[in-house]
């Protein structure tokens, strides 16, 4: 991961107002990869072959134009970060380019398992409505299950970890049900629910629940007591020592608690759909692998891969900010 | 110059303290007996580990003694009080608030902050930290994170102070100059002070009355008056008596 170990000259902090190489070859990279894909005959009939290759043109004109402002000083310090990512954009119109040759083109994988890129792209632009409406019916089942999970953990864990007669009588119960997976309660919880959106968001809420509360509770339960002890001087209620001692000491834990807990959402989110709930992104690659529509199931995961990845972006944003008073976070 | 005395009379009885460890007891305080008038400076020296950090935490209320009996006023000492802080030995800062936050602590826990507002800026300012309010504990350096914590037990107008080597990360300078401010502040507020230090000088230049402690369990082994009056000279003939009478009693006098 670290930069020091990537070609230097690559990688190297940017200047403003300087030449940017691998702009300019990432730039014509994607150039080149638009006109193969363009110019050489498709093996099969596929649609948006055009449109994929105006989209690489287009894209790499743009990198070329950044490549360009880069050297007038005015624009450089904006294109800072864009300069960074110089080496990924090669690489990326590489793969691209191979993807292409390798399915659309000349058929070395086999089909239709193996979707053409531009087979993707016409999922997007023919299939956006209803892959719009799985994205919010996911939304609309891991938000509130999340949140659920996440406030009633958090509350559960600060409560065990403050009250010895919580934690005596909590601690073995969490020991013993805690670990199993939420997943395993998806027939119960289907029979015992009487909608399977109640059922999801029930067990999305229980995988999210379980991290949230132990590492509340382990969060709380470390906090030194010395922190108390200055408190306690001063006057502070229990509730204060609460509040503005034992909760805000135990945050690093609980993110990495609320961290945990969103994967584990997000795997239960998939699975429900999957099983019973009949719409979300889960439910859609499912149907669409009935269907072989395997360009649907990839672009369907495409998509979810960009709604987990915001997800967690978002929780470590709120992480920096609440946190901003730990050094040497970790940046997402 | 001398305003009214806002400190308490403390008095200590006949405490003794021991920890309980796995399957012995440890004593730590033994016979404790001395009494401390409303306004004084008593400074507790002793040799390391030997219970006086401990005994600072009995006058606090943190933990009952296991024999005696401690009072303010006359009142026995049942628990924590805002008009007893101590300042750590360690500054022990919440990182998670800006040096501000910390000197607020109190206020905010009685729920007087908007009436302590400016003694909150003039407790960080006479530590002279007033520049580094809205900085986070672990971008100061140790000297200052000690400062910001003697602002924190400054803020709460405390009538027993107790001062846990408050200036043990100081370096010299500062020092000097600390200790400076910690006479003068003592002398316009005349809280009743309960200084620990491991420095017999500091102990002299500061208090008027010295107790010497022994090796744990600690018993008092000399009570002296320090009458040089203020503002007092490290060189003056008087103190560098006491201070060879005081390093006699620790064990650890000059060949002379
Ligand atoms: N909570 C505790 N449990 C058990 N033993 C303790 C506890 N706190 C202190 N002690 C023991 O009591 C003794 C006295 O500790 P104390 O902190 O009062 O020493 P001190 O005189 O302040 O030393 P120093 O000058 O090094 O700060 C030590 O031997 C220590 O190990
Ligand atoms: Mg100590």
């Amino acid at each position: 991961m670290s930069a020091t170990t990537l070609g230097a000259g690559l990688l190297a902090p940017a200047r403003p107002a300087a030449f940017w190489p691998s702009g300019w070859v990432a730039g014509l990279a994607w150039i080149g990869a638009a006109a193969a894909i363009s110019l050489l005959p498709d093996a099969d009939d596929l649609g948006r072959t055009q449109e994929l290759a105006t989209l690489a043109a287009g894209f790499g004109g743009l990198v070329l134009l950044a490549a360009l402002g880069s050297t007038l000083s005015g624009l450089a310090p904006r294109l800072a970060r864009l300069r960074e990512a110089g080496p990924w954009l090669i690489v990326l119109a590489a793969a691209l380019l191979a993807w292409e040759l390798a399915t659309a083109k000349y058929e070395l994988l086999p089909r239709p398992f193996f979707a053409a890129p531009q087979s993707l792209l016409e999922v997007f632009t023919d299939d956006y409505a209803r892959l719009g409406e799985s994205v919010w019916r996911s939304l609309l089942l891991v938000v509130p299950g999340y949140a659920l999970g996440a406030v009633i953990g958090f509350l559960f864990g600060v409560a065990m970890g403050w009250s010895r007669i919580v934690g005596y009588w909590a601690h073995p119960v969490v020991r013993l049900i805690g670990p199993l997976p939420a997943t395993a309660w998806l027939p119960i919880a289907f029979f015992a629910f009487a909608s399977s959106r109640g059922a999801s968001t029930f067990l999305i809420a229980l995988a999210s629940f379980f991290p949230v509360t132990v590492l509340t509770w382990s969060g709380v339960s470390a906090v030194s007591k010395a922190y108390y002890d200055v408190a306690r001087t001063m006057g502070a209620s229990p509730w204060f020592l609460v509040r503005k001692v034992a909760v805000p000491a135990a945050m690093p834990s609980v993110f990495v608690g609320l961290f945990m807990g969103l994967g584990a959402s997000f795997s239960v989110l998939v699975v429900a759909e999957m099983m019973g709930v009949k719409a979300g992104l889960g439910w859609y690659m499912q149907w669409a692998q009935g269907w072989a529509a395997y360009a649907n199931m990839y672009a369907a995961l495409l998509v979810m891969a960009g709604m987990c990845s915001g997800a967690v972006t978002l929780l470590f944003r709120l992480r920096d900010r609440l946190l901003s008073w730990q050094k040497g976070l970790v940046r997402w | 110059m001398v305003s009214g005395v806002n400190g308490a009379r403390l008095e200590v009885r006949g405490v003794s303290h021991a920890f309980a460890l796995e399957k012995r007891s440890l004593p730590v305080l033994q016979d404790i007996d001395f009494t401390a008038e409303p306004g004084e400076f008593v400074a507790l020296l002793g040799p390391s580990g030997c219970g006086k950090s401990t005994l600072l935490r009995l006058v606090a209320g943190l933990e009952p003694p296991t024999e005696g009996q401690l009072l303010v006023d006359g009142a026995e000492i049942t628990g924590t009080h805002p008009s007893r802080t101590i300042m750590f030995q360690d500054p022990t800062l919440f990182p998670w608030r800006t040096v501000r936050g910390n000197a607020q602590l109190g206020p905010e826990a009685r729920g007087t902050l908007a009436a302590d507002g400016p003694r909150i800026e003039e407790a960080l300012r006479l530590v002279g930290l007033a520049g580094f309010a809205s900085a986070y504990p672990h971008q100061l350096s140790g000297g200052m994170a000690q400062r910001a914590s003697l602002a924190r037990s400054l803020v709460n107008e405390p009538k027993i102070l107790m001062l846990d080597e408050p200036l043990g990360k100081l370096d010299s300078l500062t020092r000097l100059a600390m200790q400076r401010e910690l006479v003068a502040l003592w002398e316009r507020e005349r809280f009743t002070a309960l200084l620990v230090t491991h420095d017999v000088e500091e102990a002299l230049l500061l208090a008027d009355r010295v107790l010497v402690l022994s090796d744990r369990p600690a018993r008092i082994r000399a009570d002296i008056r320090v009458e040089t009056p203020r503002p007092r000279r490290r060189d003056d003939a008087g103190l560098v008596a006491l201070r060879e009478e005081i390093l006699a009693l620790l064990g650890l006098a000059e060949a002379a």
